[in-house]
Parts: structure tokens; sequence; C-alpha cells
């Protein structure tokens, strides 16, 4: 089973959720936990561990220049500004490249050779029995996140259960992130932007056609307007995490609450069977 | 000699525009004939990437020189590579106003 944990946007919680989920699970079954969050991973901060890097690439072009005519179609083709044909030769700017192929087909000439390129890794860890820690990390400047989180997503395919971190907000990483999930754990908070970012979570979800649930973080008690929203869009509430000094403790020294607070692991096995219900 | 010049419409009469590869026209005078071309930049509502993809085009037209407010960073490194110069001009007067500073030796160039 795969389940992706996402929100509407940063700072709800999503990697509390995440991390606690997975080292609960861990105590009972093998289980990966994939940081999608590429371009800034926290899960391996609550899991410290040496990990095993594999790079990943991305093919950008490279032109002969004994077969290129300088016709200029590949820089016209390319939406991204990534080639810029000049006078006397074509210049590639790697950062700007997408690897969408284009040029590659468009050039009338066989000019155009795709070679790797280095854009990120993802680095594996075993920093409990059973658990296994997948992150994928996308280098500084570069901006294909989507190839990162399916290399970490790939990595992680052998395993029967596997949670994915999504990255905060509803742009194309965190569809990546989803698609191909089974169901999906949205995290919100009881606040009006809270449930304002929940809706377009919970929208995006719709239109991949999974099932989900809602974990409301940091509650304060008054979460009536999320519970109705939930309501009304057939979206179980999961999991209320409470605000409370306790809890903001532990996790404000990186702990994880179902380890170092009474009660806490049994709610997080309640949570995993509650979107397990929601896949079936 | 061939000086492109980033425009607000399509004449030489238009005032300068400040952004390169956002310029709703690139004008190319050619100093020899005096003869002008306006073209209209197809990049304007380009999602990224149009700094060196409007190098691409001052290249077509055979500029040796740009003549604009600012430059990005790829898009200076095209027009480096690709040997063409650029001119900073800040003023608000027109392109045939730009030219003239230029052609005055006023005009400071970009370091590319
Ligand atoms: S592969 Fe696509 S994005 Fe990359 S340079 Fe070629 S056309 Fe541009
Ligand atoms: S399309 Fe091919 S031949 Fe034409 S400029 Fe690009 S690499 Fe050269």
């Amino acid at each position: 089973m795969k389940i992706a944990i996402a929100s509407g946007k940063g700072g709800t919680g999503k990697s509390t959720v995440a991390a606690n989920l997975g080292f609960t699970l861990a105590l009972s079954r093998e289980v990966a936990l994939v940081d999608c969050d590429v371009e800034e991973p926290n899960l391996h901060l609550f899991f410290p561990a040496p990990a095993t890097d594999v790079p990943v690439t991305t093919p950008i072009p490279k032109i002969d220049p004994d077969r290129c005519t300088l016709c200029g179609e590949c820089g016209k083709f390319c939406r991204f500004g990534a080639l810029s044909v000049l006078k006397d030769r074509v210049l590639v700017f790697p950062e700007l490249c997408h690897s969408c192929g284009g040029c590659t087909l468009v050039c009338p000439q066989g000019a155009i050779e795709e070679i790797p390129r280095t854009i990120g890794r993802v680095a594996c860890s075993s920093p409990i029995p059973r658990l296994t820690l997948v992150s994928g990390v996308l280098n500084e400047g570069e901006v294909q996140a989507p190839a990162v989180i399916r290399a970490a997503k790939a990595l992680s395919k052998a395993h029967p259960l596997t949670l994915y971190d999504a990255s905060p907000g509803t742009a194309c990483p965190v569809i990546e992130t989803i698609e191909g999930s089974d169901a999906c754990i949205l995290v919100t908070e009881s606040t009006p932007f809270g449930l304002h970012d929940l809706r377009l979570a919970a929208e995006v979800v719709e239109r991949i056609g999974i099932g989900a649930g809602v974990v409301i973080n940091r509650s304060d008690g008054q979460d009536k307007e999320t519970l109705d929203f939930c309501r009304d869009r057939g979206l179980p509430v999961l999991m209320t995490i409470p605000f409370s000094r306790e809890i903001a403790a532990v996790q404000n020294r990186g702990g994880l609450i179902c380890r170092d607070l009474p009660g806490w692991e049994e709610r997080f096995l309640a949570l995993f069977d509650g979107i397990g219900g929601v896949v079936a | 000699m061939i000086v492109g010049i980033t425009a607000r419409a399509p004449s030489t009469s238009a005032p300068v525009e400040q952004r390169f590869g956002r310029a709703p026209y690139f004008v190319f005078v050619d100093t020899e004939t005096g003869k002008a071309e306006s073209v209209e930049n197809p990049l304007v509502d380009a999602a990224g990437g149009v700094g060196p993809r409007a190098v691409q085009m001052f290249s077509e037209h055979g500029a040796t020189v740009v003549i604009t407010g600012q430059v990005g960073g790829n898009a200076a490194r095209a027009l480096g590579m690709g040997g063409i110069k650029a001119y900073a001009y800040r003023g608000t007067g027109s392109v045939a106003d730009a030219l003239a500073e230029y052609t005055a030796g006023n005009l400071q160039p970009i370091p590319l």
C-alpha cells in the first residue's frame, strides 16, 4: 500500500505526521518512508543515520558542432530558453533544460545527442529496524523536482508499505508525489488559512481520484469549520492532534510523540487503520 | 553594423524598454544605411528562459550591439559567447535618442 501525506501549505506538521506514522508502523512491520519534499527534505532530521547516495540524472542535449548547420530550429523549439543558437555555435543552458527531449527530435541534422547530468540525489538509510528512509534531494538552483521525486519513488517501489511525504502546496511536485498512491492523508490546522489550503489540497486529491482522510494538527478544540468542510466533502477526520505544550516541547527538540509520549503509538496505529479503510 | 534596441512599440520613435528578454519589440537599425526594422517579440508572455531565446533573435538579425536597460545572467552569457556587445540606456527617450547617445559614445557597456 502506498500512502501520500500532503498539505495545502507548509508548516502544518505534515512531516511530523509522516515521521510518527513511519516510526509507529516500523515497530511491527517493514515500512519505507519517502521524503518527496526534495527542495527541503527534513525527515532525516527525525532519523539521523548514515545514508547511501544514489545520484539522480536527467538527459540534456549535447550538440555535435560538425553536424550542426546552425539552422536555429532547436533554439526556436525550446520553450525554456535552454538553447541559444548563435552565429558560430549553439549554447546550452543546462539549468534551464527540462529534459523534454524535443530539441533532439526537431534537429534536422541529427546533431543533438542526450547526455546525463546530475541534478540531485536520493539518500537511503535504515535508521531503525524495519524502517527504510528514502530522501530525495534536489540540488540548489535546479528546476526538475519531479525527476528527483520519481527517482525516490522508484527506489522504494519494492516495499509493500510506503509512505510518501509530499512537499507543501499543490504544484507539480505534489501531484508527482500523490500520483500512484492508494490514499492520501491531508494534514491541516484548524485556522482559516488552514481550511483554505485544505480545500485546495482536497481538490488536487479529488482530481487525481484517490481516497483521502484528514489529520487536524495543533487543534485548539474549535474545529467546527474544518469538521463541517470534511463532512461536506466526505473526508473522514482520522486524527486530531491537540495543541499542547507537552507535544510542542517534544516536537521542538525533534522528537517523536509516538515514542516519547504515552498513548500516541496507539493513535498513530488507529490513523493507519483509518486510512486503510479509505482505500477499501 | 546592426544595433538592436529594446522598445515599447515598433518604431525608432518608440520609448526604449528597460527589460531585455521581455521587451515588446526589438528595433534593429543598420547604422550604415540608416534602415530600421521592428520585430515583435514573441517571448513577452513566455514563462521563463526568455534571455537566451532573445539573444538567438538578435543573432539571427545579425546584431552585434544591443542597447537595453538591464540584462539577466543567462542572457549576458549568451550575448558574451555570441560576441554581441550590450550597452545600458537608462533614459526615458526614444530608440533614436538611445542610438544617438550610443553613437556619441555616451553609453556604458553592460559587463557580460
Ligand atoms: S530537452 Fe527540451 S528543455 Fe531541454 S534543451 Fe531540449 S528542448 Fe529545451
Ligand atoms: S536544430 Fe540541429 S542543426 Fe539546427 S541549430 Fe540546432 S543542433 Fe544545429
